[in-house]
């Protein structure tokens, strides 16, 4: 187990990279805390697999340090760094049984036969595969091969860190929630440093005590759950997280208070004097009022616990979230935000915060 | 209930026509000779199984199929191990992978007669650049006199000739394995021979399969190559079954044993290939 640094970390898959556009990772700096359950979240392409294949020592990064505790890995081979990692699909060795494959982590490294048997017996009854012990690895089904290569990550006690790398895009939706659970249980068991790579939201957010949100190889926001859904700290966050996503409008500063189509609205955090800006404010914080900017109802959907009304204002398409049992109806309303899960943001960025 | 349009059969008819005048037709004479003796004249009598019996019997035919038996296991296994090794080589990505794949299928681009022209004067001992080299270097090798050096060389062909396709394959096979599994293998700490005993050769098995079974029944029924390199001989030290047959058929034109005797050996070959198959495939899923 091991708490990990990475520092002023950038990594280019070109030979001689020469603008920023071409790292695909761009200035990291994070701090993982010991036996913490992080996730890596953002959508494809934004680095967080080659993010991720840093980390185990799969890419060495073009520039930057990587530090397990005080040792510096950057250019360990990854037997040497001591880590797990489960990959998006299932590797499993066809030709061993489920006992066999779970042992092979273990066997590779001169364990004794004694200790690998009470490690495989342990990571069996956690994932449940107990009963499946003496079958062959290749008769399973999707989700007991994941479950496998779980076990392969998971058999080894001494492990620095775990990485998951969208481990359950091959499993059926029923069977994620389980598995994600399931995942969630043996952090708790196990504690274990444990980093879970997605682009799902939900995933994300169930499984993380702190999530990463990356774009275009760039961190935009670490926090909890809450912190991302109620201060998220780039418009993108806002936009990423969340169904639907943030209302992102044009304003005008004067003074630091933000000016939507002339009228002036109240917000958490002030802006930087005057010239154009953005405020972001979620659906859910956004109420029809009698009072407040008027707008037009232009779609109402129905989401089974709640509705969201698509309103326009000021040549603007407005998401609102109202309850079931509110009655809206097609035509001229008004909006209220809330002040204070409202907020300015500047070039994309939450105004005022600390850089 | 659906109702169903038969005229859609009469799409197979050419299909039938060709196979009934290729396959069916030829056969079935074969068939006919087998079991009718001759004088001359174009007549047949009615002769049973009795030339079933005589081939089975015959030492003769007992010494070609050990010699082809010889043959094919000595060519199998040098050069499915071989073939793997060099795909195993070869590099993955890059400009040599194309100029790999070229060179290795030349040998496979060159007429057979072609393939047995060649090594017959390249093992020439007094003007073959190979047999040359050996006598100069102090062997003592005349493959039209010495039956091992017959073999030597036959075996040598039959190598350069057709180890390129086990290479083709087994690369093949290796290049549908995806990245995550030696990623994985790295992280779980397997070493070479792990990573090739359990993840490239069992991804392989499919491949070799199919590389033995072709290369069995190929170099089973091989004729060409060694009518040209050495037309069986010295002696009968090179007559692989398929050579005698020829001897049989149409050196002597005896057409009854020769039939009996393409008969066993078909059924062998089907025979051979359905129990390796067999066997290969019996422990897969689905």
């Amino acid at each position: 187990m091991a708490r990990i640094t990475l520092q002023n970390l950038r990594h280019s898959y070109l030979a001689n990279p020469t603008s920023d556009a071409d790292y695909a990772l761009k200035e990291i700096d994070i701090e993982w805390k010991d036996g913490g359950a992080y996730a890596l979240l953002g959508p494809s392409g934004c680095g967080k697999s080659t993010l991720l294949n840093i980390i185990s020592g799969l890419t060495i990064p073009s520039e930057g340090r990587i530090l397990f505790d005080d040792r510096d890995v950057t250019r360990l081979a990854p037997t040497e760094r001591n880590i797990a990692q489960v990959f998006q699909f299932p590797v499993i060795y066809d030709t061993m049984t489920v006992y066999d494959n779970l042992a092979f982590p273990l066997r590779n490294r001169g364990v004794p036969e004694a200790q690998v048997d009470k490690r495989v017996r342990t990571v069996a009854e956690m994932l449940e595969l107990d009963a499946m012990l003496g079958q062959r690895a290749a008769g399973l089904s999707p989700d007991g091969k994941q479950k496998i290569s779980m076990g392969r990550g998971l058999v080894r006690e001494d492990v620095a860190v775990i990485m998951f790398d969208e481990p359950l895009t091959v499993i059926d939706p029923h069977l994620k929630w389980e598995l994600r659970s399931k995942l969630k249980e043996l952090h708790q068991r196990i504690r274990v440093t444990m980093i879970y790579v997605t682009h799902d939201q939900t995933e994300a957010l169930t499984f993380a005590d702190q999530v990463v949100v990356m774009q275009d190889g760039v961190v935009v926001q670490i926090g909890s759950p809450v912190d991302l859904f109620e201060r998220p700290g780039h418009t993108f966050v806002g936009h990423f997280i969340g169904s639907p996503g943030m209302n992102v409008l044009p304003v005008e500063l004067r003074d630091g208070a933000a000016f939507f189509a002339g009228a002036h609205v109240a917000t958490a955090n002030r802006g930087p004097g005057s010239g154009a800006a953005e405020i972001g404010v979620r659906p859910e914080f956004v109420a029809l009022a009698d009072a407040g900017l008027p707008a037009e109802v232009l779609r109402i959907a129905d989401l089974g616990r709640h509705r969201v009304v698509e309103a326009l204002t000021g040549g603007r398409r407005v998401n609102v979230v109202v309850p079931e049992d509110r009655q809206v109806a097609l035509g001229p309303v008004h909006l209220a935000f809330d002040p204070a899960q409202t907020r300015i943001y500047v070039d994309g960025w939450l105004a005022g915060a600390a850089a | 209930m659906k109702t169903e349009n038969q005229r859609a059969w009469w799409f197979i008819v050419p299909v039938l026509a060709l196979v009934a005048f290729n396959a069916l037709i030829p056969l079935m004479t074969v068939v006919n000779y087998s079991v009718q003796e001759t004088f001359g004249n174009n007549v047949f009598f009615w002769h049973g199984v009795g030339w079933f019996e005589d081939v089975l019997r015959s030492p003769r035919f007992h010494a070609a199929l050990g010699r082809q038996l010889l043959f094919t296991g000595i060519i199998l296994l040098i050069e499915i191990p071989l073939g793997v090794a060099i795909a195993l080589a070869m590099p993955r990505k890059g400009p040599w992978v194309s100029v790999c794949l070229v060179l290795m299928a030349l040998p496979l681009l060159i007429p057979w007669n072609v393939v047995g022209a060649m090594w017959n004067i390249f093992a020439l001992p007094d003007i073959g650049l190979m047999g040359w080299t050996l006598n100069a270097i102090g062997f003592d090798f005349n493959y039209t006199q010495q039956p091992l050096s017959a073999w030597f060389t036959m075996v040598l062909m039959d190598v350069w000739h057709w180890t390129s396709l086990v290479v083709l394959l087994a690369y093949a096979g290796l290049s549908s394995i995806p990245d995550a599994y030696y990623q994985a293998a790295k992280i779980d700490g397997a070493r070479p021979w792990a990573v090739f005993r359990y993840i490239q050769l069992p991804k392989m098995k499919r491949v070799l399969t199919i590389a033995v079974l072709l290369r069995f029944m190929d170099s089973f029924n091989i004729y060409t190559e060694i009518s040209v390199l050495t037309g069986g001989g010295p002696g009968n030290s090179t007559t692989l079954l398929s050579i005698d047959l020829v001897k049989i058929a149409l050196g002597q034109f005896d057409l009854g044993p020769a039939a009996a005797m393409s008969l066993i050996y078909f059924a062998m070959t089907l025979l051979f290939s359905w129990v390796f198959y067999t066997v290969m495939t019996r422990d897969e899923p689905q």
